[in-house]
């Protein structure tokens, strides 16, 4: 499954919802204000890191940019284009966005 | 003029406006909105102060990118803002602390207030508005 969060994890608690219920091997795309989780040094870091271990995180490229936070993504975050939002859509079965 | 006229004029009349920001940008319109409401009121000659605190401080960094989205980059319009005799930029030292940023990351120069100089500010303004 793919789950879509779009919500900062520092004003909102979709990220958190959605950690607890992705299972393992799922992935996780982080957008729009979401984008700063995957980001050094951000309060939701360490859950990233955690989730990493069982989940595959991936960050939306552009809409880092736009928060002049391209230069600042955790390792073992993949960085996608809006190509890759779209591969990561038909490679799943199924996809949940934590609105 | 007489005193009578004066006061239904109101003109002369300079209040303490802090306009807190607390949001990232693009993700919401609050942020680009704030900043709207922010120039009007300097049109107006009032003592403004513009605070940035949580996600706020997201809206100051540089080396943003918005072709990508497809939207305005209004981060420039911050450094703007000293052409419209708004000088007063204030940021929490925390809310930068907690998200891995320094001054130096910001595309203005800013005064970085601990909590309680924050907190004193906010307490001796006459208007607080809130995005």
């Amino acid at each position: 499954m793919l789950h879509i969060v779009n919500k900062s994890a520092s004003e909102r608690s979709s990220l958190d919802s959605c950690l607890r219920m992705a299972t393992k091997g799922s992935a996780v795309l982080l957008i729009e204000d979401a984008v700063y989780a995957a980001t050094k040094g951000n309060p939701a870091e360490s859950k990233i890191r955690a989730a990493g271990e069982s989940l595959k995180v991936y960050v939306l490229g552009p809409d880092l940019a736009a928060r002049g936070m391209s230069g600042r993504v955790l390792d073992g975050v993949s960085v996608v284009d809006y190509g890759g939002f779209v591969d990561l859509v038909t490679e799943h079965r199924n996809c949940q966005s934590w609105l | 003029m007489s005193e009578m006229e004066m006061e239904d004029d109101g003109s002369g009349i300079v209040k303490k406006f802090m306009f807190l920001n607390r949001k990232a940008p693009h993700g919401t319109v609050y942020a680009l909105e704030g900043l709207e409401v922010v120039l009007i009121t300097a049109a107006f000659d009032q003592d403004v102060s513009l605070v940035f605190t949580d996600d706020g401080v997201y809206q100051l960094v540089k080396g943003v990118d918005t072709k990508g989205i497809e939207v305005k980059d209004f981060s420039k319009t911050y450094r703007a803002l000293e052409g419209y005799d708004i000088e007063k930029l204030y940021v929490d030292q925390a809310s930068l602390d907690a998200r891995g940023l320094t001054a130096d990351d910001l595309i203005v120069d800013v005064n970085v207030l601990s909590v309680d100089e924050m907190a004193n500010l906010m307490a001796e303004q006459d208007v607080v508005i809130s995005f």
